[in-house]
């Protein structure tokens, strides 16, 4: 169905340490919903090809594409993704892809309750830009785990806020002084603080490596979630 | 002519081993899934086999325990890109199970606990090609691998190899499953990375 489209790589931002926006110049791009991912493809000088699948960071605008790519240690793409690809270089990218890990802001008009566990933040961050773009109204609340505050991916962009977006961090090793939660593992209890209560019939959308995803879904079922409002998308600890 | 990404040298896999077109080696076991886990209970568990006459095989926990084990040690691709080679597993050959099973259907379609579902033509549950697996490198099939019990069909692209199976409707005419009905393949062949419709 998609075909490979030629994308150069406009400019690239550093979110962290760790992690880079790329932003993508895709001629031909037919846009994509939020939670999206796309298949990028590189390809080496003796005709060496690898793929991987990357979530869509952005709200759809015209040819230009959004990716924020975490630096695995060792990774085979993700260091050159975050190192040595430069403006003006060139991937491949099909996509949209994913129908189901999706926001439809024309559709639904629940109260939306985001959880992320790391970089899972950034599927999560498109819905959130989509519903800033759109002039939504739907409650949105974000739950977003992080080791540390040097960690939080948008963090400034996060902290000017949007009506009707509520963002709690939770610090998993190191608090920023001034925050009464200590350090520590998402709980049942963050949810219930910071979530939205099972009743309001919220959509959840989770997304981080596995363990989080299953420990967090896990969590919201026990509040009395329903299993089929829950929606997830994980990712290993693999490939980069 | 390709698009060369300048400077990308990338990983070549080891002589000796091929991947199918698009994917890379990962010796983790990622998790993939749509929800949350669910927990079934074996006391509970009940795996059915429907024919396309209503006829209902049905078999429970002991049940699957007491038929022929085998283990298959298989090379697994899953869409999303990676592939891990060597597997074993341990379960009971769908041929096993369809053996006394009467039926004219061509296509099947999986179903899970939890509401997954997944098709495929039957004639790729036979011949030695899916099993019904129970453990997993020789413990117990772990909930987040599909516990206590998911389908194995590892020829194709493993959003196919339904965990938490439940069942498997013989159907006369195809019927698309979760991923097949959101853009994925109706087959899902890696070898023919038959990744999305019209792939």
């Amino acid at each position: 169905m998609p075909r490979w489209l030629t994308a150069a790589l406009l400019e690239r931002r550093e979110e962290t340490a760790t992690a880079s926006t790329l932003v993508l110049d895709v001629p031909g791009w037919p846009g994509h919903l939020p939670g999206q991912h796309v298949d990028v493809r590189l390809t080496a000088e003796d005709g060496y090809s690898t793929q991987r699948s990357y979530s869509l960071a952005a709200a759809p605008d015209g040819d230009r594409l959004e990716l924020t790519v975490q630096r695995v240690p060792d990774g085979e793409v993700s260091p050159y993704l975050t190192g040595e690809f430069s403006v003006g270089d060139l991937v491949e990218v099909r996509g949209p892809v994913g129908g189901w890990f999706v926001w439809r802001p024309d559709e639904q008009k629940e109260p939306v309750l985001l959880v992320a566990g790391g970089s899972g933040i950034v599927p999560l961050m498109a819905m959130v830009r989509v519903r800033a773009a759109a002039g939504s109204r739907v409650p949105f609340r974000l739950v977003a785990s992080v080791r540390g505050p040097a960690d939080r991916l948008y963090g400034a962009e996060l902290d000017r806020g949007s009506p009707g977006l509520d963002t709690t961090w939770i610090h998993t090793r190191t608090a920023p002084p001034g925050v009464v939660r200590a350090p520590g593992r998402l709980t049942a209890q963050d949810l219930a603080d910071w979530g939205w209560p099972a009743d309001f019939e919220p959509t959840v959308y989770v997304c981080g490596p596995t363990g989080f995803v299953e420990t967090a879904a896990g969590l919201l079922v026990a509040l009395g979630h329903h299993p089929a409002r829950i929606r997830t998308e994980r990712f290993g600890p693999s490939g980069g | 002519m390709a698009v060369i990404s300048r400077g990308f040298h990338g990983r070549r896999p080891e002589p000796g081993r091929t991947l199918p077109p698009g994917q890379y080696e990962t010796r983790d076991f990622p998790v993939l899934s749509a929800g949350p886990t669910p927990r079934v209970d074996r006391d509970r568990w009940q795996f059915t086999i429907t024919t396309e006459t209503g006829a209902r095989h049905a078999w429970s926990w002991p049940d699957l325990m007491a038929l022929p084990s085998e283990s298959p040690t298989v090379d697994l691709h899953c869409v999303t890109k990676w592939s891990k080679f060597g597997t074993t597993w341990g379960g009971v050959s769908l041929d096993t199970l369809l053996a006394d099973v009467e039926t004219e259907a061509g296509y099947a379609l999986v179903d899970s606990y939890g509401g997954y579902t997944t098709n495929l033509p039957l004639a790729d549950l036979r011949g030695g090609r899916a099993w019904i697996a129970h453990t997993y490198d020789g413990a117990d099939l772990a909930p987040e691998h599909g516990g206590p019990a998911r389908l194995l069909v590892p020829h194709l692209y493993l959003w196919k190899s339904a965990k938490w199976v439940r069942g498997i409707r013989l159907l006369t005419r195809d019927e698309p499953g979760f991923w097949e009905s959101a853009g994925y393949h109706s087959y899902g062949d890696p070898w023919r990375e038959q990744r999305y419709q019209g792939d």
